[in-house]
């Protein structure tokens, strides 16, 4: 039963893993670059949303759609203000550009809500109690059944938005071959803010979800999920939505195995681990594209 | 380094490097002037050891980033190894009798021994990774790094130096702990000096620069710039990458053993994911492979958080903002346009340079 209790606090971490890393490895596969400030959208969305039901009395869907909507925005801003000047220059400098951005974010939240941890009510409190199965020996909380089918949900409707839309098509288009895509007509610019945008709507939601287990709330909040995401991302091979799921899902259960049954203290060296091990083994991730040189 | 005098004149490698350790020389001497005169506000003098510490770190950082050309995302994992293998030898060496200053090399010496070992150990099997991939691999190892430190407990008595991972060393009476786990190293003597700092600056520069100039340098750059080709004319690519990496790791840990004997207590967080990022982002913004580049922006963007201390609670967030605007104007295509356009039009030079720079392509 602890067993069983693990893995499902497991496949609830890594479910919200695995929305994060979706939004990583959306934008690195259309802009090829490592989107640091996407950790602390999650932070920003949780505090709309905690803004929206302590402040505004909100109830609680509308909070998170509320969180959406201003994440939307921020995504779509962040990238036309801080990345569209720098596109084509190369990784680094927008990598560095986005590690300011992140400051940014991390700081305008110092200023706006303090420093002290804001305690995040759930946004399943209203459904009362966790369900208790075997006569109260294995409880499943609401908020890791809900992150799991909202995990499910996500990854099924991103599939087939990239595989029969249009604009997803137009997205793995531009990710593909950037030139091509725009000689065949696809408007480059608003296909990359698109992916920003529901990256960023995606981060919202993971934010809520996140805090919703672990209530409390910090300018530095994003900061760890973010880099485990991001983790999970390359894990699963970065710049494919299933890798990204599957990656996230893996980095959080092996995070709370290992907090269980290894060491409490070592469980980020843990995860850290296996990740070298895996890219030792396969260095493009476990379902990326391996790239062949060509001279 | 060689003097290559051809024609009665020094070369432009020497003459560089000539001038090189001249203006830093020239920019101890005149900090210590001011601050022997008092001119140096008490804040600025807390930072002296800190920026000189940063500005190892960077030219450091820039020997992988810029001219060996991986991104390296655990820079801090080595500093920290550095930094607390110097507060143990530091410690151990406390009731030896050793005057201050050889009490500090020798930890600065055992810092960048260790740091460096554990960049060959870890440069093995991250080089066999490119771009990206490479960078989380480095970014794992850092937090593995800050992670062991965390459980990490060490301490002295008369019986000699006791290491374990749980805080029950067994210490005798008047034993001394030195590493306490979460807590950091505690009860530091603060041995670190501004001069150790300067010569600390000055061996880094030395060496960088004579890597860049020799024939590993070049080998180096070679691999960086064309790594298909580097092989096929016989390179081993692999030596000259783990080359990079192991002196860059060991000049980090120099760094962190100054870095971590300046101040009374130290704590692993210290070391996490935004040093190495704050690194990074002076390697960049002072231009990949400028080793004046990284010395200037180290400085610069350490003193800057402290000057903007006017903005109060703000200070932190025009930090950010002008990151991302120095980033913007310095790389944007069309702002790079605009000025080369202006400059055309006003200053209009006989012929067109073809020279590219060498920090504007990242």
């Amino acid at each position: 039963m602890i067993f069983l209790s693990n893995l499902i606090n497991g496949l609830s971490l890594g479910s919200v893993y695995a929305i994060i890393a979706l939004g990583y490895t959306m934008v690195y596969g259309i802009s090829k670059m490592l989107n640091f400030a996407h950790g602390d959208v999650i932070m920003v969305g949780a505090y709309i949303s905690f803004c929206g039901t302590a402040y505004l009395n909100l109830p609680a869907w509308a909070s998170v759609i509320l969180a959406m909507i201003v994440c939307t925005a921020l995504g779509i801003l962040i990238e036309g203000l801080a990345y569209r000047p720098l596109r084509g220059t190369g990784s680094l400098a927008v990598l560095i550009t986005a590690i300011g951005v992140s400051y940014f974010l991390q700081n305008a939240a110092l200023l706006i809500w303090g420093s002290a941890p804001k305690v995040f009510t759930s946004v399943f409190d209203k459904l009362g109690n966790s369900i208790s199965l075997f006569d109260g020996e294995l409880t499943i909380t609401w908020e890791a059944l809900f992150t799991l089918i909202a995990a499910v949900i996500i990854m099924v409707g991103m599939t087939l938005f990239t595989g029969k839309t249009k604009v997803g098509k137009a997205m793995r288009a531009v990710s593909e071959d950037n030139g091509a895509a725009q000689l065949m007509g696809i408007n480059v610019n608003s296909t990359i803010s698109m992916t920003f945008a529901i990256g960023s709507a995606l981060a919202a939601i993971a934010g809520v979800l996140l805090c919703s287990s672990y209530p409390a709330l910090m300018p530095t909040t994003g900061a760890m999920p973010g880099i485990k995401a991001f983790t999970a991302a390359v894990f699963g091979g970065i710049g494919s939505i299933p890798g990204a799921m599957l990656g996230g899902i893996l980095i959080g259960v092996i995070e709370i195995f290992g907090r269980a049954f290894i060491s409490s203290e070592l469980s980020d060296a843990i995860v850290f681990g296996v990740l070298i091990i895996v890219l030792l083994v396969k260095p493009s991730g476990l379902l990326g594209k391996k790239i062949t040189e060509k001279v | 380094m060689k003097m290559q005098i051809k024609n009665g004149r020094l070369s432009p490698y020497t003459k560089n490097s000539i001038i090189s350790y001249g203006l830093v020389i020239g920019a101890f001497v005149i900090v210590s002037i001011l601050n022997s005169m008092g001119m140096v506000s008490s804040s600025l003098q807390g930072q002296l050891v800190p920026i000189c510490c940063y500005i190892v770190m960077a030219v450091s950082l820039n020997l992988v980033v810029g001219i060996s050309g991986e991104l390296s995302l655990g820079h801090a994992g080595f500093m920290s190894a550095g930094a607390y293998t110097g507060i143990v030898v530091s410690g151990i060496l406390e009731t030896s009798g050793l005057p201050i200053y050889g009490r500090l090399a020798v930890a600065i010496i055992c810092g960048a021994i260790v740091a460096g070992v554990l960049g060959f150990l870890i440069g093995i099997p991250v080089l066999r990774l490119r771009g990206d991939y490479l960078a989380i691999v480095t970014l794992a190892f850092g937090e593995i790094i800050k992670n062991i430190m965390n459980i990490v407990y060490a301490g002295k008595d008369s019986h000699g130096f006791h290491l374990k991972t749980n805080p029950d060393l067994g210490l005798e009476e008047g034993g001394r702990m030195l590493l306490n786990g979460p807590m950091g190293a505690t009860q530091v003597q603060r041995i670190s000096t501004f001069a150790a700092g300067f010569v600390l600056v000055l061996i880094t520069l030395f060496v960088v620069q004579n890597i860049m100039n020799s024939k590993q340098g070049r080998a180096i750059m070679a691999c960086r710039d064309n790594r298909i080709a580097a092989e096929s004319i016989g390179l081993n690519v692999m030596k000259y990458k783990l080359m990079a990496f192991t002196v860059s790791a060991a000049l980090a840990g120099m760094g962190g053993a100054l870095f971590g004997l300046n101040y009374s207590t130290l704590l692993p967080v210290k070391f996490n994911f935004n040093t190495s990022v704050l690194i990074l982002v002076f390697v960049v913004l002072g231009g990949l492979g400028n080793i004046w580049g990284s010395i200037i922006a180290a400085t610069i963007l350490t003193i800057l958080p402290e000057a903007l201390r006017q903005f109060a609670d703000y200070r932190m967030l025009a930090y950010a903002i002008v990151l991302i605007l120095v980033m913007i104007f310095t790389y944007s295509p069309k702002i790079k346009n605009f000025t080369q356009g202006f400059i055309d039009k006003n200053f209009k030079r006989k012929k067109p340079t073809a020279q590219t720079e060498g920090g504007g392509q990242v």
